[in-house]
């Protein structure tokens, strides 16, 4: 069973955890076998900031104990995980992909982490991501940016870049991301893996570095749907410390999956199939509809006409949060501070102008002017309101349907350099996500095949508040088919 | 263009960034063409529609209970350490870059 040359790409959650359960391996050869990979295969990929090996194999030896005196290891005993570097951790390097916080250590774990560690997940270290999570390439991060493993000359999406190439890549069996416009699906879609945003407030983001905190979530990136169900039902649910965290039952996403679909009702909306999709793209999603036609869903259509303005609503909002948020990032807490600084006004400025790269600065100005004294109405205030009709247009669409289903992305993953030029043609590669976050619903991003150039696709589902164990289903059911 | 060099230095001032000319000229470029694109959501009418700064407003609510008791779900009780104890004082400034053994050290506040 497992060496350091064990085939890592099938090996799930259940299939790893049962092994080190049944001693045909330990959780300590399977952590070696996955740092083995990354120390082949990360060079040219990037996905990882930092490693956090001692911690991993004291936790892989607590499950191997456990193992050995026979008791039942929890839901991720002894499963290998990364963690987006945005979520902190407890003693191990967190930077948010962002210099000025290049040398912060957490003295506390985020509720997310904490939680995957108590059912037993062992943590091989902190995934590379766009600057405070703001980006849709990876290319962002301070560091340097994440390679496709599907082909090292395109993006792996952004922002949780890592997180997915790690997951394609088999340098991890699942690992967590953060969604606030599409952080998630996005790069899932693009590396062919599946990734979950849960509804807003479904999963706690206590210690998650706040980007925008109306449109934060965490979830999990994934090899399979029944992982994403898994992790989900690890993290999820109420936790005192992130009021807004909602206080709603976790259901059993795991035996929900093998429902039937059968005469469920899918809503397919044309504005996500509008100018500036792909062709390959749309053939693709359109044959994904057709089979889950096939498995006995009644496809719909739906009409969710405020699409076109959701790009200009998030990145006001988004960037006015954002403003506020990273306000914190100071020089006296955590953050690197400049050298040589005489005054308070001075540390600040120079401290930020060194520590936070072009895209973090230009949507703090645009954040800023957004709310800035007689801009407030014109712009936050406008799209706050723009907001409430992008979010009735989808309670109007699930009186009707169960889950809608659209492309994750228009395109295919783009070359590097493609667009780090442009941040407006880089903002529209968010064009059929943000919609989810603003309305703050779940949507999940499944493997629905590849263009020509052998680049996956992804199909998205979106449901109600908190029927992640619908999309779920869904996703299953087509993944299954 | 909406947005000028002057309005550039104005808001890099109130989100305390220092911007080299070859920024403000980037972020001028950059500022306008994003608002001339945000600027599509004037096509919509506005007025009678109520602006939504939270999902949780959507959930969670007891509207039975009065008054802000409605949240109750997001509150908790008034005490010392509630939650958490909180961080040991060595712990909260280890990250600090310039800290003596009680205090977070800054340059002076007060500028004369």
């Amino acid at each position: 069973m497992p060496t350091a040359n064990m085939d890592l790409k099938f090996l799930t959650i259940d299939a790893a955890r049962t092994a080190v359960q049944e001693r045909k391996t330990t959780a300590q050869a399977l952590a070696e076998a996955h740092y083995a990979r990354i120390q082949q295969e990360d060079g040219q990929i990037g996905a990882f900031l930092t490693l956090s090996k001692e911690r991993a194999l004291e936790q892989a030896d607590r499950m191997d104990r456990m193992a050995a005196e026979g008791k039942t290891l929890p839901a991720l005993g002894g499963v290998p995980v990364g963690i987006k570097d945005v979520m902190s951790t407890r003693g191990v390097r967190t930077t948010a992909g962002s210099k000025i916080l290049e040398n912060y250590i957490p003295p506390y774990d985020g509720t997310a982490v904490a939680r995957l560690e108590a059912a037993g997940a062992v943590v091989l270290g902190k995934m590379n991501c766009d600057e405070f999570a703001m980006g849709s390439s990876n290319e962002n991060s301070a560091y340097h940016p994440v390679h496709n493993p599907r082909d090292l000359s395109r993006v792996p999406g952004g922002s949780s870049g890592g997180s997915a190439a790690a997951v394609a890549a088999d340098m991890a069996v699942v690992t967590l991301g953060s969604d606030t416009g599409g952080s998630i699906r996005q790069p899932a879609s693009f590396c062919g893996v599946v990734g979950l945003m849960p509804t807003y407030g479904r999963v706690s983001r206590y210690g998650l570095i706040a980007f925008a905190s109306s449109l934060d979530h965490i979830g999990p990136l994934a090899k399979t749907v029944k992982d994403s169900a898994i992790v989900l039902r690890t993290i999820a649910g109420r936790d005192p410390m992130d009021s807004t965290s909602a206080d709603v039952a976790v259901p059993d996403y795991v035996g929900e999956l093998d429902k039937p679909v059968r005469g469920m009702k899918l809503g397919v909306a044309k504005e996500y199939f509008s100018e500036g999709l792909d062709d390959e793209v749309r053939q693709a999603v359109e044959a994904a509809i057709d089979k889950l036609k096939a498995l006995g869903c009644d496809v719909v259509p739906v009409s969710l006409p405020h699409t076109p303005y959701a790009i200009p609503t998030y990145y006001l909002i988004a960037t006015a949060e954002a403003s506020s948020n990273l306000a914190r990032y100071d020089g006296v807490r955590y953050s690197r501070r400049a050298r040589g600084v005489n005054t308070l006004s001075e540390m600040y400025r120079r401290s930020r102008d060194e520590g936070l790269g072009a895209e973090v600065k230009r949507r703090i100005m645009l954040g800023t002017y957004a709310l800035s004294a007689g801009y407030y109405d014109a712009y936050y205030l406008k799209a706050q309101k723009v907001r409430t009709l992008l979010t009735r247009d989808f309670d109007e669409a699930f009186r009707k349907v169960d889950a809608i289903v659209t492309p994750t992305s228009p395109t295919a993953a783009f070359r590097l350099g493609e667009k780090s030029n442009d941040p407006l043609a880089m903002y529209l590669a968010d064009i059929y996500t943000v919609t989810a976050d603003l309305a703050g619903i779940p949507g999940i991003s499944v493997p629905c095949g590849e263009t020509k150039e052998k680049l996956p696709i992804g199909l998205q589902i979106l449901g109600k508040h908190f029927a992640e164990s619908t999309i779920l289903r869904v996703a299953h059911a087509y993944e299954q088919a | 263009m909406k947005v000028t060099d002057k309005d550039v230095v104005y808001v890099a001032e109130l989100a305390n960034l220092e911007l080299t000319e070859e920024e403000r000229a980037g972020m001028l470029r950059d500022l306008n063409s994003i608002l001339e694109y945000v600027d599509r959501l004037d096509e919509l009418d506005t007025s009678e529609v109520p602006p939504m700064a939270q999902v949780s407003d959507r959930y969670g609510r007891n509207e039975a209970k009065p008054g802000s008791a409605r949240f109750a779900y997001a509150s908790r009780e008034d005490v010392v350490e509630g939650l958490r104890k909180s961080l040991a004082r060595e712990e909260a400034l280890a990250n600090a870059p310039d800290a003596d053994e009680e205090f977070f050290r800054a340059p002076k506040v007060i500028e004369r």
